[in-house]
């Protein structure tokens, strides 16, 4: 078996990354440098992206107060551009993707019962280069301030006659690093999924949440090439003078969004597929039932992976392709909507006749799907031409990507942290500030998100940064800005919920949940080796069929 | 842990109960072999976005030199060094497998001598075009797409030259042998990859 193979290397690779028992700060940094464990990698992610949140959040906040009133002057054009420019990138960029990628690292070995990913130093490597990629994209304020062509970064305003400062350059060299240690990361999973199962898991019987990363990592294959082509042509562009998106000298801004799409748009498959995963793991437990139409969920997972890598030029219908493309691009659009469907009617059917249990992680998973919903039917109203051509670059379209990104995305993930804490740390979250936090964030992310559709449809298009009074558009931006305001406490909330259960915490067993994959079988936190011998599975359910043996799931499967 | 609850069941019990079928074991590839593979599927994502910029320019110059410049004698040449490397290297790594040491350094290093003429071809060739012709990757659209996409090819030309160099070094001093042959193949791999998608680049710039 390959994982007995791998043994031998891993063994070695432990024996680089002495462990101290003493806490001091100086040791906890000296563990975090040298570390190739999965799972203290995986959780030195999650806390990038959690710090880059709050950095991409405050930008966000800034945002806001500005755009409160009208006529408002709090910061002034120039600033308002690079912030939006930095809120977005930060956000896709250092919080989605890291957030994701971190969760996937720690718990894809714990699910196929293997001890570490198929690369643990390549992994290590992954994650400093995602985390000094962000460091350099924000060296850019000490050019003097960020970069201001939104995070698209449509040509030709990242030519050096448009954006002299060398702000560019740090986004593009930052995103190209991250954009390197992001494809490592996707490398590692697709090996580790594919060749480190435990005996008996074949790949009909892995966790679903391992599915999803395995198309994820499928998708970072294809999508973060092309990206780091197009971001070294902006550097060559501006460096030494080539011309690729110098529209006066021949070079073409057309080819720069089909190059950014063609990544960006799998990018926001990269940015859900996982999240699915996470929601498939948490519907199941919480409802007390298998996961409904585990294959046709598996099958909606690779054909949304598919689909998305041909959907890209529905971002740019404005621009003035031609009818057959137009019409391609949106029949390809609506296609995603099928398997997208399948998913939310199967999470739907895993709960129906379940004994649901509204703990933290589900109340996170129901505000997923009903939110995630909403999103998705916005994506289908915007992949109709017409429709697009109206509303194309209002705030209708950032409220829609908003909806699916937070309604979607981060609810999705706190279920996630929320189900995954206690065999993290071994302690469970306070149910009450968990409570708190969801219905905080959903009633400031609803004022938040919800107006800006209106104000879409009242023609405010999206990056202005200030508007006059009288045009309709004050009060639903006034909605936005106290919308954003009630998010605040919330975030905080669940920070102070993350530090404090590590010692205010009930201790939380192997299984508090009374869960069925294999990363509740060790003992939470897990050991450095995960298992102390690896299990052998038959079905889908290890723990299950362990607890009854007298009726396994592999009777039925 | 959870089987706890499987003590407790008295022993003639633990008899009736219905046994898993027996686990088969999955004969596949190694994480080292799908991870070179998901490597080289994401170069192509990466060669193919080249590709495709390549010829999205071509011919839209009104100014400067055009494709019509390049020389097409030499490339077949270093074309033909690049081939007879990826033979060289299948040899190199079918006498490692057969424990063939001294075979296996002689093919391992006329690889690499390959490569490297391969390298000095596009030296020269460079240098021609910026000296004589002045076409630098600043001049126009052929300069900027050409250089990109050959240079990101010598690139990798040059990445597989350096592994190739690694692994004789670790052979003379008696580090690599028999035992790392799987991971030998693997840089095979990686340099009949680089060989192929030249063989694409060849087409696309110096026949079309």
């Amino acid at each position: 078996m390959a994982v007995v193979e791998q043994e031998p290397v891993l063994l070695r690779a432990y024996q680089f990354t002495p462990e101290p028992d003493s806490a001091s700060w100086s040791a906890v940094l000296h563990i975090c440098v040298m570390t190739v464990d999965h799972k203290k990698i995986g959780i030195m992610y999650v806390i990038m992206a959690l710090v880059f949140l709050v950095i991409g959040g405050i930008e966000a906040l800034l945002i806001r107060f500005q755009l409160l009133f009208p006529r408002n002057n709090l910061i002034g054009p120039e600033t308002f551009n690079g912030l939006f420019t930095m809120h977005g990138t930060t956000m896709v960029f250092f919080v989605g993707m890291p957030i994701l990628i971190g969760i996937g690292n720690y718990l894809v070995p714990l699910m196929i019962g293997a001890r570490d990913m198929a690369f643990p130093r390549l992994n290590a490597f992954g994650f400093w280069a995602t985390l000094f990629g962000g460091l350099l994209l924000y060296f850019c304020f000490v050019t003097g301030g960020a970069p201001t062509m939104g995070w698209f970064a449509y040509a030709p305003l990242t030519e050096h006659t448009f954006a002299r400062s060398a702000a560019t350059d740090f986004w593009a060299l930052g995103l190209a690093v991250s954009g390197f240690g992001t494809l490592t990361a996707g490398i590692n999973f697709i090996a580790t999924i594919l060749a480190m199962r435990a005996p008996g898991m074949t790949l009909r019987k892995i966790p679903f949440f391992v599915w999803t990363m395995l198309w994820t990592a499928v998708l970072i294959l294809f999508a973060i090439p092309p990206l780091t082509v197009a971001l070294t042509m902006i550097l060559l562009d501006r460096n030494l003078g080539t011309h690729f998106f110098d529209v006066q000298n021949g070079g073409s801004a057309f080819l720069w969004q089909h190059l950014f799409w063609f990544f960006g748009h799998p990018e926001v498959y990269i940015l859900i597929l996982p999240v699915f995963g996470m929601v498939s793991e948490v519907i199941p437990v919480f409802s007390r039932k298998v996961l409904f139409g585990y294959e046709f969920m598996a099958a909606a997972t690779a054909a949304i992976a598919f689909i998305s890598l041909g959907v890209w030029a529905h971002h740019m219908y404005a621009v003035g392709m031609s009818r057959v493309v137009d019409l391609y691009f949106a029949a390809a659009s609506l296609v995603v909507s099928i398997p997208t469907g399948i998913k939310l009617f199967n999470w739907l059917a895993t709960m129906y006749g379940g004994r649901i249990i509204l703990a933290s992680p589900m109340l996170f998973a129901v505000g997923f799907l009903s939110m995630f919903l909403i999103g998705g039917l916005t994506g289908i109203m915007l992949a109709v031409v017409p429709f697009d051509l109206q509303l194309t670059d209002s705030y209708f379209v950032v409220g829609h990507f908003h909806w699916v990104l937070i309604g979607g995305t981060l609810f999705g993930t706190f279920a996630g942290i929320h189900y995954w804490y206690p065999k993290v740390t071994g302690r469970m979250l306070s149910e009450r500030l968990a409570s708190w936090q969801f219905w905080l964030l959903y009633v400031g992310f609803i004022l938040t998100f919800g107006p800006m559709h209106v104000a879409g449809f009242l023609g405010m298009p999206r990056r202005i940064y200030t508007y006059d009074a009288g045009l309709g558009w004050d009060f639903w931006n006034q909605v936005t800005t106290i919308g954003a305001i009630i998010q605040v406490p919330s975030y905080a909330i669940l920070v102070f919920n993350l530090i404090t259960s590590l010692w205010k915490g009930q201790p939380a067993g192997d299984n508090p949940w009374h869960a069925w994959t294999l990363e509740w079988a060790t003992t939470s936190p897990p050991p450095a080796y995960n298992f102390e011998t690896i299990p052998t599975v038959h079905s889908r359910r290890p723990l299950w069929d362990l607890s009854h043996p007298d009726d396994p799931d592999w009777k039925y499967e | 842990m959870n089987n706890a609850r499987l003590e407790t069941i008295p022993a003639n019990l633990i008899r009736s109960l219905p046994l898993p079928p027996p686990v088969a074991l999955e004969r596949g590839l190694s994480p080292a072999q799908w991870g070179m593979i998901s490597f080289l599927v994401s170069e192509v994502a990466l060669f193919s976005t080249l590709i495709v910029v390549y010829l999205t320019f071509r011919g839209s110059d009104l100014s400067g030199p055009t494709p019509a410049i390049l020389s097409r004698t030499l490339v077949f040449c270093t074309t033909f060094c690049l081939i007879a490397s990826s033979v060289t290297i299948h040899f190199a790594v079918k006498s490692l497998s057969c424990g063939e040491r001294s075979a296996f350094l002689r093919w391992w290093t006329a690889s690499i001598l390959l490569g490297l003429v391969f390298l000095a071809g596009t030296a020269y060739e460079w240098r021609e075009l910026i000296v004589i012709h002045d076409l630098t990757i600043g001049r126009n659209l052929f300069g900027s797409t050409y250089y990109t996409l050959v240079g990101f090819h010598a690139l990798h030309v040059t990445a597989g030259v350096v592994l190739m160099l690694t692994v004789l070094g670790l052979t003379l001093n008696r580090l690599v042998s028999f035992s790392n042959r799987a991971g030998v193949a693997l840089v095979s791999w990686y340099w009949h990859f680089v060989d192929c998608v030249w063989l694409v680049v060849f087409a696309v710039v110096y026949l079309a």
